[in-house]
C-alpha cells in the first residue's frame, strides 16, 4: 500500500479547475516531485495535502487512513514554504520550536530538539538572532529547521529554493537530499525548474493545466515522454509531426513527415502503436540529432541557418527542406552558416508521442 | 458563531436602528404616515438655504483645500531645499486639532478681536478692527486651514506611489514634462485626488463649530438641526437630519462606484522610486524656503496663539495686540476646580470606554468578515459587503446625524431596550462616540491584518496549533501595534468631540468640549484656550505613542 495516496483530487477557483482529478501514490522514503509550469497546480495539489486547501471532489489517505477533512494542524506534516513564513515576531529559537510548543513539549525536549535541528541545518548558535539579521539562505535554512523539528511523518516543499541565487540554490539543493535522506523522511517536493526536481527527485509527476501528464523516474520522462505537453516542457525537443505509411507488423514503422516530406523509421516495438493516417509526433533531443556522420538510416539533407555559440555547446538550427531541427554539439569545426549538412535521426533515439 | 451575533446585535442596535427610526418618524405625523414633513420643510426658503449654504461651503472648501494641498504635495514630495522637513513634519497638525480648539484658537488669532486684526488696527491706528471674522470668506479661510491636509497627504501618497519610470519612459517616448504632468501623472493621481475631495465634501458638510461660531449669515444644515432641536421642534430636526444624511451618503456612493469602476493596477515589477530633485538655483531655492517657512508658522500660529491666551489674565486682553498681563492661573483654576475636574474625568472615561469597545468590536468584525481560505469564509460574499457597508455608515453620517438619530431611536421605551431609555443618562455619549469612532478602529485593525503574510498562519496550522493558538501566537502579537495605534486615533478624537455632545450631553456627562464652549460664552477666553491646550497635551502624547507603535509593526 502507497504511504501517501491522492485519489482523484479536484478544486476549483471560481471558473478555474486548478486541479483536474490528479490521482498519484507516494511510497514510504521516497523524494516526490511535482514538476509543472506555473499555473499548473502543483501548488494546490501540495496545499491540499497540507491541509492548507480542501478539495471539492476525491480523497486523500495517508497511511491508509483518509484525511481529506483533517485540519492541517492534526496532519503532523512538515511544510516548507516559498517565502518562508518565518514569524517576524519571533527569534530563531521561538520559530523552530513554535510547532514544539504546540505540541505541549517540555522545555529541556525543546532545547535539545531545537537544537539539533539547527545543528541539522548547519545554523547551530543562531538561537537569539532575529529574522531581519539573517540572509535569505539562512532564512531558507531556519524554515527547513522548523519543518523538521516537528518530527514530521511527511515534509512537503512549496518551491523552497525559489528566492535564492543560483549558486547557493544548488549548494542548498544537495544538502536538502541528503538531510531528508539521513533522517529517513518522505518528501513532496514542488518545483517549475526542471533541473532541480531531476537532481533531488526519486520520482516525479510532471502537472500540465491541472491534470496529472505523466509520472516516473527522471530518466524515464526525459527520453519517453507520454505526451506531447512532457516532451516539450521537459527540455529542448524537437517534435517532427509525421504520419505512419506501411502497415505492416514485421518490419520496422515507416513514419512521412508532414514538413519536408522525409520517410523516418521506427524500430517495430514503438511504431505499431501508432495509428495509420493520422498525424503524431516524433520526438528527439537536440543532444541527439548526429550532423555530417555516417548512417544509413533516416539520414537527412539540410542547411545550417544559425549556429548559436552558448560555451560548452552549441545550437545548431538545420533547416531540412522545411523541416525545422535543432542540434545540440559540442564542436562546430566544419559547420558553417548556410551549408549544407547531412542530419541524422537515429531511430534509437526517436520516441512517439501520440 | 458567538462573534457573529455580537457583530449583528452592536450593527442592529447601533446602526440599524437608530437610522430606521430617523427615517420613521421624517414620514410621520400625530401617529400617521406622512409626506408632510418634507413638504412643509422643503417649503421654508431658511431650509433650502441651509441645504444650499452646506452645499456650497462643502465644494467650495473642496476647491480651496486642492488649490492649497495639491501644489504643496507636489513642491514638498518632489523637491528638496532647506525647511522642507520643517513644513512636512507639521502639515498634518490641523487634522489633530479637535474642531471645536481649532475654532477658538482661529477666533483668537484672526477674529475682529484677534491678534492679527489688533496688530493692523494699532498699526495703523484705525478706530474700528479692519475685518470682521463671519460669513463665507471666514469659513472657507477656517475650514482651508483645516482640511487642506486631506488634499496634500493624499496626494503626497499618490506621488510616492507612482513609479518614476513610467514618467521616464513618457520624456523617452519625447512628451514635454507638461504633457507627462498631464496625461501620465495626473491619471494615476485621480484615485487619490478624488478619495482626498471625499473626505473634504463629508468633513465640510459634518462641519459644526465654525459655522456655530463664526458663521455669521451661512446657516448650513448641522447648524440648523442643532437650532430647531435647541427650540424643540424634532419633527424639523429629524426631517433635516435625513435631508443631511442623505447628502452624505449620496456621496460616499458615487465614491465607491468611482473606486469600483477605476483601479490602476500595482506595479507588480520593480519599479523606479524616484528621487526628489534638489532645487539648485539660487532664487527658487531661497523661494522655497520662505515659502516652507512661511506654510509652517501659518500652521502652528493658531496653536501658539491658544498656547498665548491660555496665560492670558482674564479680561487683561481687550485692544492690545498681544494680552497684556500673563498669568498660571487659568490653569491652577482648571486643575483645581471641581467641575473642571468632573469634565476632565467624564471625557477621559467615556472616551475610553467608546476607544476599548471599539477595539474588542474591531476583532470581532475582522475575524467575521476575514476570509478563510481552507475551511470557507464565515460569511457570504453579499454578506460581507452588507457589514463592511454597515460599518462605514456611522463614518459617513456627519456626528449631528448620529447624535440626533441615536437620541431619536433610544428618547422612550422601545422594543428594543424595552424601559431602557439612553437619553438622559450618561451612557449615550460613550454609545455615540463609539458609534462614530469605531470605524477607524476597524480600519485600522484591517490595514494590520491585511499586511499579515498569510502564509504565516497557514506555517502555524501546519507545525499543529490550533485556531486560538495561530490566532494568539502568530496573528495577535503582529497586528496589537496597529490596532492600538487605531484605538488612540480613536481615543483623542473622542475627546474633543463637540458636535455630537453638545446635542445630547447632559449634566452628569458633560466632557471637555461643552466646557470650553461655556467658557467661552462666559468670556473666560484664558480659560477656553487653558482647556484646549491641555486637550492638545493630551492628544500629542497619545499620537506620539500611536507613532512609536506604528513603527514597531513596520
Amino acid at each position: 500500500m502507497a504511504f501517501l495516496s491522492l485519489k482523484n483530487l479536484s478544486r476549483t477557483f471560481g471558473s478555474t479547475h486548478a486541479v483536474a482529478g490528479v490521482s498519484l501514490d507516494v511510497n514510504q522514503g521516497e523524494f516526490f516531485g511535482l514538476l509543472g509550469p506555473s499555473g499548473c497546480g502543483k501548488t494546490t495539489t501540495l496545499r491540499m495535502i497540507a491541509g492548507l486547501e480542501k478539495p471539492d471532489s476525491g480523497t486523500i489517505e495517508f497511511q491508509n487512513a483518509d484525511i481529506t477533512n483533517l485540519p492541517p494542524e492534526r496532519r503532523g506534516f512538515g511544510m516548507v514554504f516559498q517565502n518562508y513564513a518565518l514569524f517576524p515576531h519571533l527569534n530563531v529559537f521561538e520559530n523552530v520550536a513554535f510547532g514544539l510548543r504546540a505540541r505541549h513539549k517540555t522545555k529541556a525536549e525543546m532545547t535539545e530538539r531545537v537544537t539539533s535541528a539547527l545543528e541539522l541545518v548547519q545554523l547551530p548558535g543562531y538561537e537569539r538572532r532575529a529574522m531581519d539579521e539573517l540572509s535569505g539562505g539562512q532564512q531558507q535554512r531556519v524554515a527547513i529547521a522548523r519543518a523538521i523539528a516537528i518530527e514530521p511523518a511527511l515534509l512537503l516543499f512549496d518551491e523552497p529554493l525559489s528566492n535564492l541565487d543560483v549558486s547557493l540554490r544548488e549548494e542548498t539543493r544537495s544538502e536538502l537530499r541528503e538531510l531528508v535522506t539521513r533522517l529517513g523522511l518522505t518528501a513532496v517536493y514542488v518545483t517549475h525548474d526542471q533541473e532541480e526536481a531531476f537532481a533531488l527527485c526519486d520520482r516525479i509527476s510532471v502537472m500540465v493545466g491541472g491534470k496529472l501528464m505523466q509520472t516516473g523516474r527522471p530518466r524515464e520522462l526525459y527520453e519517453q515522454p507520454a505526451e506531447i505537453s512532457v516532451a516539450s516542457f521537459l527540455g529542448r525537443n524537437n517534435l517532427i509531426k509525421a504520419m505512419r505509411l506501411s502497415s505492416s507488423k514485421t518490419s520496422d514503422g515507416e513514419f512521412k513527415t508532414l514538413e519536408g516530406g522525409h520517410t523516418l523509421h521506427l524500430p517495430v516495438n514503438h511504431s505499431d502503436l501508432a495509428p495509420l493516417n493520422k498525424p503524431v509526433y516524433l520526438a528527439i533531443r537536440p543532444e541527439h540529432v548526429q550532423l555530417n556522420t555516417n548512417g544509413s538510416e533516416n539520414s537527412l539533407h539540410g542547411n545550417i541557418r544559425e549556429i548559436v555559440f552558448a560555451g560548452a555547446t552549441s545550437t545548431v538550427r538545420i533547416d531540412a527542406n522545411g523541416l525545422l531541427l535543432e542540434a545540440l554539439v559540442l564542436r562546430t569545426d566544419g559547420l558553417q552558416v548556410n551549408q549544407p549538412c547531412n542530419v541524422i535521426l537515429s531511430p534509437d533515439h526517436l520516441t512517439l508521442i501520440k | 458563531m458567538a462573534l457573529l451575533l455580537v457583530t449583528a446585535i452592536v450593527l442592529l442596535y447601533g446602526v440599524i436602528y437608530p437610522n430606521f427610526s430617523v427615517v420613521l418618524s421624517s414620514f410621520q405625523r400625530g401617529g400617521s404616515w406622512t409626506l408632510a414633513n418634507y413638504r412643509e420643510i422643503l417649503g421654508q426658503r431658511i431650509v433650502i438655504e441651509a441645504i444650499i449654504s452646506s452645499l456650497g461651503l462643502s465644494v467650495g472648501t473642496v476647491v480651496f483645500c486642492a488649490l492649497v494641498g495639491v501644489p504643496l504635495a507636489f513642491l514638498f514630495e518632489r523637491f528638496d531645499f532647506p525647511a522642507r522637513r520643517l513644513f512636512a513634519a507639521l502639515a498634518a497638525l490641523p487634522l489633530v486639532l479637535p474642531p471645536l480648539v481649532g475654532t477658538v484658537a482661529f477666533i483668537f488669532l484672526c477674529g475682529e478681536t484677534g491678534i492679527l486684526a489688533h496688530a493692523i488696527q494699532n498699526l495703523l491706528g484705525l478706530a474700528n478692527p479692519p475685518w470682521r471674522l463671519r460669513g463665507w470668506v471666514a469659513l472657507l479661510l477656517f475650514h482651508t486651514y483645516t482640511m487642506y491636509p486631506f488634499f496634500y497627504v493624499l496626494t503626497g501618497a499618490g506621488l510616492r506611489r507612482i513609479d518614476a519610470s513610467l514618467a521616464e519612459a513618457a520624456r523617452v517616448l519625447g512628451a514635454p514634462r507638461t504633457t507627462v504632468l498631464r496625461r501620465v501623472v495626473l491619471p494615476q493621481l485621480t484615485p487619490s485626488l478624488v478619495a482626498a475631495a471625499l473626505l473634504t465634501f463629508m468633513t465640510s458638510m459634518a462641519s459644526f463649530s465654525a459655522p456655530l461660531l463664526f458663521g455669521g449669515d451661512v446657516r448650513v444644515l448641522t447648524l440648523e438641526i442643532f437650532t430647531a432641536r435647541q427650540r424643540g421642534d424634532f419633527v424639523m430636526a429629524i426631517t433635516e437630519t435625513v435631508i443631511l444624511a442623505i447628502i452624505s451618503l449620496g456621496a460616499l456612493i458615487v465614491f465607491q462606484r468611482y473606486e469600483g469602476t477605476r483601479r490602476f493596477a500595482a506595479a507588480a515589477m520593480k519599479g523606479t522610486t524616484r528621487r526628489r530633485v534638489s532645487i539648485s538655483s539660487g532664487a527658487a531655492r531661497v523661494l522655497a524656503t520662505i515659502a516652507a517657512v512661511a506654510f509652517a508658522v501659518i500652521l502652528v500660529l493658531p496653536v501658539v496663539t491658544l498656547f498665548l491666551v491660555s496665560f492670558a489674565q482674564e479680561g487683561s486682553w481687550t485692544t492690545q495686540t498681544l494680552p497684556s498681563a500673563y498669568t498660571v492661573a487659568n490653569y491652577r483654576r482648571i486643575f483645581s476646580d471641581t467641575y473642571a475636574a468632573e469634565v476632565f474625568f467624564n471625557s477621559l472615561t467615556m472616551s475610553a470606554i467608546a476607544a476599548v469597545a471599539a477595539l474588542l468590536w474591531s476583532f470581532c468584525i475582522v475575524i467575521v468578515l476575514r476570509r478563510r481560505r481552507e475551511t470557507g469564509k464565515v460569511v457570504g460574499e453579499g454578506w460581507r459587503r452588507l457589514l463592511s457597508l454597515l460599518i462605514l455608515v456611522p463614518w459617513a453620517l456627519p456626528g449631528t446625524v448620529v447624535a440626533v438619530s441615536v437620541a431619536e431611536a433610544y428618547g422612550e421605551p422601545s422594543l428594543l431596550l424595552g424601559s431602557f431609555v439612553l437619553v438622559g443618562t450618561f451612557w449615550i455619549l460613550p454609545f455615540v462616540y463609539f458609534l462614530r469612532f469605531m470605524p477607524l478602529v476597524v480600519r485600522a485593525l484591517q490595514a494590520s491584518m491585511e499586511q499579515v503574510d498569510p502564509t504565516l498562519e497557514e506555517a502555524a496550522g501546519s507545525l499543529g496549533a490550533r485556531a486560538w493558538q495561530r490566532f494568539t501566537r502568530v496573528t495577535l502579537p503582529l497586528v496589537w501595534p496597529g490596532a492600538v495605534a487605531g484605538t488612540l486615533l480613536a481615543f483623542v478624537i473622542a475627546l474633543g468631540e463637540y458636535v455630537a455632545s453638545v446635542l445630547v450631553f447632559v449634566p452628569a456627562n458633560r466632557p471637555i468640549s461643552i466646557a470650553i464652549a461655556s467658557e467661552l460664552r462666559d468670556f473666560n477666553l484664558g480659560t477656553a484656550a487653558a482647556y484646549g491646550v491641555v486637550l492638545i497635551v493630551i492628544i500629542s502624547i497619545s499620537m506620539m505613542v500611536a507613532g512609536r507603535l506604528e513603527r514597531l509593526r513596520g
